[in-house]
């Protein structure tokens, strides 16, 4: 009887959901709820349809489980693609409103709701999905072990999509607390939790099982992002709902206390699921593309345990100048300065792996995309900790300066390694020789380095001249600019910025294109990448 | 899985960089044993010094009601303090010359005036841009303050009690008030005695007209309206009566949008800037707007 507690157990959720529906305090929450009834109604009506029941006499063969369990990894770079692209696309759609306001459409898709649509398609169902396909992927094969927990792994991937689109959805209708990056209200929430639990689980389980004698540095990075992740949503989404069948709920925080949480939560999803998680991939795709050793073992255990210690303490520079006591934006302050060589020090181990590997620059647009997104790792983790020093604070904070420096960090490093990881995972993944088109690789190289370079410079000159603008002072001691003024001189900005954005997105729009001729097995005829033009011997 | 089953560690020596490895080994992934870079760890090292450093100078240590206070002595409401203090001490000298100086006296002392339109302007774009707009151009039921067409007039004096009073703002009792009839919602006159004198009105504005209905209606006007708006609608600003023969409108100009006006009409209202703004903040206004080009 395979599958049939699966689909039955989603079919009784969907009544569960109809329930809710049927008694919601809230007209929200009935919404929701019948969305989240739909959705696991169609779940169910999928598993049924693979129900396989034994006829007499016949004996079901258990699944094969003695290799890797790669098809919830390729499941995982399928709906990584997709959501990379759906969050690209929002963001595409969020500048353009920000550029031109008439694209406000009322009340779905304002730029309030499109906003935290955009930051967390990009992060949690992009980056979670690369992180959760790729997590899947190293550990198994850097401890020589199976995912531990059987379909554990399948629930953790099918869940954390439920997460996804509940809190998608929730965001169109307008269900908020408000949080930056949390948004989601307590019931998602909480749902998110057991499903980050059994991501925990499975993990440790496989590590636990592993048969190599040591823990690779990348599983150290994966680790430590998802106990740490499970923290600070835990601690920052402590709520008392108003009802349990509505949406409202209420922050267990409240003032300064509130707001420090928050960006405690903040900087950290920035710090150990963008940062530590996005090293482990890159502590494994790199040495694999390069075919090259990890510089340094040294280095790497120092900076992870640096990168760790420190980042948990950076989150108040968030708050500079606010009604934060001195003493906490003080050292939200110095320990993000010290937090500057441990970043750097996982650009160091990435670049300088590839000692010995730099020629294959010319030839392999793969790991140039890796390299310059460790570059652009570096340059985002400079900048960091020069922003978070009061003097540049005072001037870039609340400016679009805040905003090109988490998409030089948002667009070129986790979503250049991503695309990286993902040109290696998919031939491998669906036994593939090469990818369909390495120039096609090429061509998404230059079209989202070209576009993250349009965003960043000009989201630098827009941030710097809204801050000039806010503190120019004229001869008499009267400020010369309304604030409406700085608003109305951001418009051309806007536009090159939806320009950059477009770009990227074309690109991912390139590898989606590559990753599907790949899967279907075909190969591009074209001239190899760097092949030396054939020159026309001289006349003897 | 992977064929390579060996655990032990078993170094050896990398052929590019010649540097020994860890002898560990993960899916084919081996580790140099580089130290770590000599330059990474000393600015490492001075980043600690530093923090250590600031967070002695500045408040840093939290103890239970307080915290520590700093080498330095800094606070940032104590920076803030000195910087308004200053700030204030460098307009003092005009800020209080405008409390003692008429507010038609200001423009003929030429550094007070250059000081009190710099003032005005700021308060402007932070007061008075969400209905007159950033240029003071007004819009749709909110007046032009660029031209010469005033209701309640537009010398200084005039654009200062105003300003200090607001119109129609409860609460003043010096606030400007005209209160016109509603002439159709009350039923003072009947629906065509309205339309036709608003073809009048279009008449004497110069715009395009109904003849008959113009004519019929200047009686209707003569009896109702002049009072107020003048014999030929030049308006009377002692009540806040607006000119109607220049073509510049409030609340439009078309014949639909007259009718409106008589049948019901919209009143805007102006808060009393002086109780918020205080007197020297209301003057610079004052004669900033005066200062605008319809200034009398």
């Amino acid at each position: 009887m395979k599958n049939l507690p699966e689909a039955v157990a989603v079919g009784f959720a969907a009544f569960l959901a109809l329930l809710a529906a049927a008694f919601a305090k809230d007209s929200l929450f009935q919404a929701h709820a019948f969305i989240l009834m739909l959705v696991l109604l169609i779940s169910s009506v999928f598993l049924i349809r693979r129900v396989k029941i034994a006829s007499p006499g016949e004996v079901l063969m258990p699944a094969d489980t003695s290799g890797y369990m790669d098809e919830v990894v390729r499941y995982g770079v399928i709906a990584t693609t997709f959501w990379g692209i759906v969050g690209f696309l929002i963001g595409v759609l969020a500048a353009s409103q920000l550029a031109w306001p008439d694209l406000n459409i009322e009340p779905w898709f304002n730029f309030g709701r499109l906003r935290p649509l955009h930051t967390s398609a990009v992060i949690f169902a992009f980056g979670g999905n690369a992180l959760l396909a790729t997590s899947f992927y190293v550990v198994q094969r850097t401890s020589r072990a199976r995912l531990w927990g059987g379909n554990l792994a399948w629930f953790v991937f099918w869940g954390y999509q439920l997460f996804i689109v509940m809190a998608a959805t929730g965001y169109l209708l307008g269900i908020t607390q408000s949080r930056e990056y949390a948004e989601p209200e307590w019931y998602v929430d909480l749902w998110l939790t057991v499903v980050w639990l059994a991501y925990l689980a499975v993990y440790l389980g496989t590590i636990i099982r592993r048969k190599e004698p040591h823990i690779y540095v990348a599983n150290w990075f994966f680790l430590s992002f998802i106990v740490t992740v499970a923290m600070l949503h835990v601690v920052n989404n402590l709520a008392i709902p108003v009802s349990f069948l509505g949406v409202k709920s209420y922050s267990a925080f409240s003032g300064v206390q509130d707001a420090l949480t928050q960006w405690w939560y903040g900087h950290n999803a920035v710090g150990f699921f963008l940062t530590a998680g996005f090293l482990g991939m890159m502590y494994y795709f790199i040495p694999k593309q390069a075919e090259r050793p990890v510089y340094s073992y040294r280095l790497s255990i120092v900076h992870f345990w640096g990168l760790i210690f420190l980042y948990i303490w950076a989150g108040p520079h968030h708050l500079h100048y606010t009604a934060l006591p001195d003493w906490a934006q003080t050292l939200g302050m110095v320990f993000s300065i010290m937090l500057w060589m441990p970043s750097w020090g996982g650009m160091i181990n990435g670049l300088m792996t590839l000692s010995g590997a730099w020629d294959k620059l010319r030839t392999d647009p793969i790991l140039r995309m890796m390299v310059i997104s460790v570059a652009f790792y570096g340059m985002a983790t400079f900048e960091g900790p020069m922003m978070s020093i009061k003097a540049v604070n005072s001037l870039s904070h609340y400016t679009d300066w805040t905003i090109g420096h988490v998409h030089s960090g948002a667009l070129g490093w986790n979503g250049l390694i991503t695309f990286g990881a993902i040109y290696y995972l998919v031939p491998k993944l669906w036994n593939r020789t090469q990818l369909y088109s390495l120039r096609l690789v090429n061509w998404h190289f230059w079209l989202a380095t070209l576009g993250i370079v349009v965003y960043a410079a000009v989201m630098w000159v827009a941030g710097i001249q809204q801050g000039l603008m806010w503190r120019e002072y004229d001869d008499q001691g009267y400020l010369v600019y309304a604030f409406v003024e700085s608003v109305a001189a951001m418009h051309p900005y806007y536009v090159v910025r939806t320009i950059g954005g477009l770009l990227f997105l074309a690109g991912a729009l390139v590898m989606a294109y590559n990753i599907y001729r790949t899967i279907r097995g075909d190969i591009r005829k074209e001239a190899p990448m760097g092949a030396a033009k054939p020159y026309l011997a001289p006349a003897e | 899985m992977s064929a390579n089953d060996h655990n032990d560690d078993v170094r050896e020596i990398d052929d590019f960089t010649g540097v020994e490895t860890t002898g560990h080994e993960w899916d084919g992934i081996k580790e140099l044993n580089n130290p770590m870079p000599r330059w990474w760890l000393w600015s490492f090292y001075l980043t600690i010094i530093f923090s250590i450093g600031y967070a002695i100078a500045y408040p840093s240590i939290p103890m239970i009601t307080t915290s520590s206070q700093g080498l330095l002595g800094w606070s940032s409401r104590g920076a803030v303090a000195t910087e308004m203090s200053e700030a204030k001490a460098a307009q003092s000298v005009y800020l209080d010359k405008l409390l003692t100086t008429d507010v038609s006296e200001i423009s003929a002392d030429a550094d007070l005036n250059q000081f009190a339109i710099a003032g005005g302007k700021a308060a402007f774009k932070v007061n008075c841009v969400q209905c007159h707009g950033t240029g003071a151009a007004g819009s749709a039921g909110y007046p032009n303050l660029n031209d010469d067409d005033w209701i309640w007039g537009g010398t200084v004096d005039d654009i200062y009690v105003t300003l200090q009073h607001g119109i129609r703002h409860p609460g003043n009792d010096d606030t400007r008030i005209s209160d016109m009839p509603a002439y159709g919602a009350d039923e003072i006159l009947n629906r065509d005695e309205i339309a036709d004198v608003a073809w009048h009105i279009r008449k004497i504005s110069n715009q395009g007209f109904d003849a008959a209905g113009a004519e019929r209606g200047a009686s209707v006007y003569a009896d109702n309206c002049a009072a107020c708006h003048g014999d030929n609608g030049e308006g009377i600003r002692e009540v806040g009566a607006p000119r109607l023969s220049d073509a510049l409108w409030l609340y439009g100009g078309e014949h639909s949008e007259i009718v409106a006006q008589i049948v019901k009409p919209k009143q805007g209202v102006m808060p009393a800037w002086e109780a918020r703004l205080g007197e020297a903040t209301t003057k610079q206004l004052a004669t900033y707007v005066h200062s605008l080009g319809g200034g009398e």
